[in-house]
C-alpha cells in the first residue's frame, strides 16, 4: 500500500526565521522522490512537516489525498528513518523491528514472526537476538529500513540515512534501497545533499535552495535542462560564462561574452539584450577549435581513472573545467599553456541571471 | 595508580595515596571497626571492663530482635525509605524528562537554579521551614480552610509530615543522577519511537526507563541511604507516633547511656541498609561501579 504525497503552498517560519517558503509538488504513490539541496535549504524541515513533527505555518500536507492538519507523527500513514537512524541501543534487533507493531497491541509471538520476515527482507536472517550495537553500519542501515516498514507504512521517509556510511558501503546501500523501493512499492521521499545520491536513485528530484523549490524534475532533466542557475550550477559540474543576450531564434541564443559570442539552448525566459549566464558541462568540452570556442590558460590536469578532469583559467579568472576521456588524453593540452575548447551549441544551457 | 605516579611524580603520588589511605584508615575503617567491637560488647560497668563478663557475644542485636517496639520501628524505617525514595523518584522523574529533553536552555538553567538554592541553606533550617508550614495553626492550614478545602486544622505533623520534609530535603539527590542519564538520550529516539506509534507511556517505559536504569537506581540509593539515617525530619516532622529508628540510636547513646545496645541498633541499620541497596542493584543490573559514577 503507497500513498502520494501533496504539499501544497507549504510554508514554516521558525520566529522570524524563514526556513521554508510556498513549496507545492507532488510525489506519486510508488514514487523514489529526493529532495537535493545544501545544507540549511529547508529540505529536513519539509520531511519534518511530512512526518508530522512539524506543523506547517502555510498550507497543507495531503498523504494519500487526505489532509494531514493536527495529525501527529503517530497518526499519519508515513515511516521515517532518521540521520542517526535511532536504533533502540538496548532492545534485540528484533525487538526493535517490532517496537511499531508492540505499541499497536500485536502479540509477541506474531510480532517475532513479523520482525523475522522482515529480516529475511534486509538478508539479515539469524541476526534477531543480537543487540544494534553488535552490527555493522551498513546493518544498522537495514535493520533501521526494516523497523520502519514494519509497521506498513504508505510513505517512507529517509532523512540522509547514508551520510554516515564510507563510500563503498553508501554506494552499495544506494542500489539496495532502491532495489527494495521497487520490491516493496512503497513510496520513498529521500532527503539528501548529494546530488550523485540523489540522480543515481531518484525517480525524480526537487532541489531546494535557502527554503525556495527551484525545480522538480526526473535527475536527467535536472541535468540536460536546470531551470535556474541554481540548479545548473549545484547538480553536477558546469563552466559559467555571463554575457548578455544578442539573438534569440530557434530555441536557441546567443550570448555576447567576453570571451566572443557563443550559442546555446534558450532555456525559460529570455530576451535580447538580457544579463545571461551560458552553462556547459564539462565534458561537453573538447579539445581544439570550433563554432564554440572557449579560450582559457590550463593550471593543472587531475588524472581521474575514466577521464582527466582539466583545471583553467579563462582571461577574466573564472575556473573552467573540462573532463576529457582517458581514451584521448592525447588531445588533452598540457598545464601550463594556453589550449582551446569547443562545444555543440546543443550541449550548452542560456539561463536569464537571477 | 600509575597514572597518578605519571603525573605528579613518586613524592607527590606518595603523599597523595598515604593521604587517602590515613583517611580511608582513620576516619572510616577505625570508627566502624571500634562500632563493631562496642556493638559486640555488653554495657558494663567500668569497674568490670576487662572483666570475665566483657565477651563478645550478640545480645545487644539480639536485644532488638526481640523488642517489639523497636523491632517494628526498625521495620517501619526500613519500608517508610523505600517509600521515599519512590515517592521521590515519583516527583523527580518527570522533572529531570522535562529538564533533560523539553527544556530550552533559558529554562534549564532556572530549573537548576530553583532547585539547587534551597541547598545552599543547612538542612536543620530546611526542615524547620517545613515545621512552620505543617504547623497546626501554620500556613497550610489557613490556606487549606481559606479556600474552603478543609473545615478545621490538620495535624500534619506525624508520618506525612516526615515523608514531605524527607521527599523535599532529597529531591536533588534523585533530580541529578536521572537528569544526567536522560540528557545522554538522543532525542530522535523519543521522534522514533513516537513515529512508529508508541504513546508516551510505552516510550518512557521500553525507551527511556531503560536508558536512564542507572541514574535512576543510583538516585534511589542515595534517597534511601539518606531517608533511613536522617534524623532532622523526624525529630522536628515526626510526632510521638511516627518515631524513626536514628532516634531510638540517639537515644541509646544519649539518654540510655547504653552505647553498646547503640553500636548495635547502628550496625543493624547498617547492614539492612547495605543489603537493601545490594539486592536493588542486583534487581536492576545495575553495578556499584555505575552508581559511583
Amino acid at each position: 500500500m503507497s500513498h502520494s504525497v501533496e504539499l501544497d503552498g507549504i510554508g514554516m517560519s521558525f520566529g522570524a526565521t524563514r526556513a521554508v517558503s510556498d513549496v507545492s509538488f507532488t510525489v506519486q504513490p510508488g514514487e523514489f522522490f529526493s529532495i537535493l539541496g545544501p545544507s540549511g535549504c529547508g529540505k529536513t524541515t519539509i520531511l519534518r512537516m511530512i512526518a508530522g513533527f512539524l506543523e506547517p505555518t502555510e498550507g497543507r500536507v495531503l498523504i494519500g489525498n487526505r489532509d494531514m492538519r493536527g495529525l501527529g507523527p503517530n497518526q499519519r500513514p508515513t515511516a521515517m528513518i532518521f540521520q542517526s537512524l535511532a536504533l533502540f541501543p538496548l532492545m534485540p534487533v528484533w525487538e526493535n523491528i517490532a517496537f511499531g507493531l508492540e505499541a499497536r497491541g500485536v502479540g509477541r509471538a506474531e510480532r517475532r514472526k513479523r520482525a523475522d520476515e522482515l529480516l529475511r527482507l534486509i538478508a539479515l536472517e539469524g541476526y534477531g537476538d543480537r543487540m544494534p550495537g553488535e552490527l555493522s553500519g551498513g546493518q544498522r542501515q537495514r535493520v533501521a529500513i526494516a523497523r520502519a516498514l514494519a509497521v506498513e507504512p504508505g510513505v517512507l521517509l529517509l532523512d540522509e540515512p547514508l551520510s554516515a556510511l564510507d563510500l563503498k558501503l553508501r554506494q552499495h546501500m544506494r542500489a539496495e534501497l532502491r532495489a527494495l523501493q521497487k520490491r516493496t512499492g512503497v513510496t520513498f521521499i529521500y532527503i539528501t545533499h548529494d546530488q550523485s545520491e540523489a540522480l543515481a536513485m531518484s525517480d525524480r528530484v526537487a532541489v531546494m535552495s535557502a527554503g525556495l523549490l527551484q525545480q522538480v524534475a526526473t535527475p536527467r532533466e535536472l541535468y540536460d535542462n536546470p531551470a535556474t542557475p541554481f540548479v545548473a550550477r549545484f547538480v553536477g559540474e558546469t563552466n559559467a560564462v555571463a554575457g548578455r543576450i544578442s539573438a534569440i531564434g530557434d530555441g536557441m541564443a546567443r550570448v555576447d561574452t567576453a570571451l566572443g559570442p557563443l550559442h546555446g539552448r534558450a532555456q525559460g525566459a529570455v530576451a535580447i539584450g538580457q544579463a545571461a549566464t551560458l552553462y556547459v558541462r564539462p565534458e561537453a568540452l573538447v579539445p581544439g577549435v570550433g563554432a564554440n570556442t572557449l579560450r582559457a590558460r590550463v593550471d593543472r590536469m587531475d588524472f581521474e581513472g575514466a577521464f582527466a578532469l582539466v583545471h583553467g583559467q579563462f582571461p577574466d579568472g573564472a575556473a573552467l573545467t573540462a573532463a576529457v576521456p582517458s581514451t584521448r588524453l592525447g588531445d588533452a593540452p598540457a598545464p601550463g599553456t594556453d589550449a582551446s575548447f569547443f562545444f555543440a551549441p546543443e550541449h550548452a544551457v542560456v539561463l536569464a541571471d537571477a | 595508580m600509575r597514572d597518578l605516579y605519571a603525573r605528579f611524580g613518586g613524592g607527590l603520588a606518595t603523599v597523595f595515596l598515604s593521604l587517602v589511605l590515613i583517611w580511608l584508615a582513620a576516619m572510616v575503617l577505625a570508627p566502624n571497626l571500634m562500632m563493631i567491637d562496642y556493638a559486640l560488647r555488653p554495657n558494663l560497668p567500668p569497674a568490670e571492663l576487662g572483666g570475665p563478663r566483657d565477651v563478645w557475644s550478640l545480645d545487644n542485636v539480639l536485644y532488638l530482635a526481640n523488642e517489639g517496639v523497636h523491632r517494628a520501628i526498625f521495620l517501619k524505617t526500613i519500608w517508610a525509605s523505600a517509600l521515599v525514595a519512590a515517592l521521590t523518584l515519583v516527583v523527580c522523574y518527570p522533572i529531570a524528562f522535562w529538564m533533560a529533553q523539553r527544556a530550552t536552555p533559558g529554562q534549564l538553567s532556572i530549573a537548576l537554579m530553583l532547585v539547587i538554592i534551597p541547598f545552599f541553606i543547612n538542612e536543620v533550617l530546611r526542615t524547620l521551614a517545613w515545621f512552620i508550614l505543617l504547623a497546626y495553626r501554620g500556613p497550610l492550614n489557613a490556606v487549606l480552610q481559606g479556600i474552603g478545602l478543609i473545615d478545621a486544622p490538620i495535624r500534619w505533623q506525624g508520618d506525612g509530615g516526615v515523608l514531605a520534609g524527607m521527599v523535599y530535603a532529597y529531591i536533588l539527590f534523585m533530580l541529578l543522577p536521572i537528569y544526567n542519564a536522560i540528557e545522554s538520550l538522543d532525542k530522535s529516539q523519543l521522534e522514533a519511537a513516537r513515529d512508529l506509534g508508541s504513546p508516551t507511556w510505552r516510550t518512557h517505559w521500553r525507551v527511556v526507563i531503560p536508558h536512564a536504569k542507572a541514574g535512576i537506581a543510583t538516585g534511589c540509593v542515595f534517597t534511601f541511604m539518606l531517608a533511613a539515617g536522617s534524623y532532622v525530619a523526624p525529630a522536628l516532622l515526626g510526632s510521638p507516633g511516627s518515631r524513626w529508628f536514628t532516634e531510638i540510636i540517639y537515644n541509646w547513646f544519649f539518654e540510655g547511656g547504653d552505647w553498646n545496645r547503640g553500636a548495635a541498633y547502628a550496625l543493624t541499620l547498617l547492614v539492612l541498609c547495605l543489603a537493601v541497596v545490594l539486592v536493588t542493584l542486583r534487581v536492576f543490573r545495575v553495578n556499584l561501579t555505575d552508581v559511583a559514577k
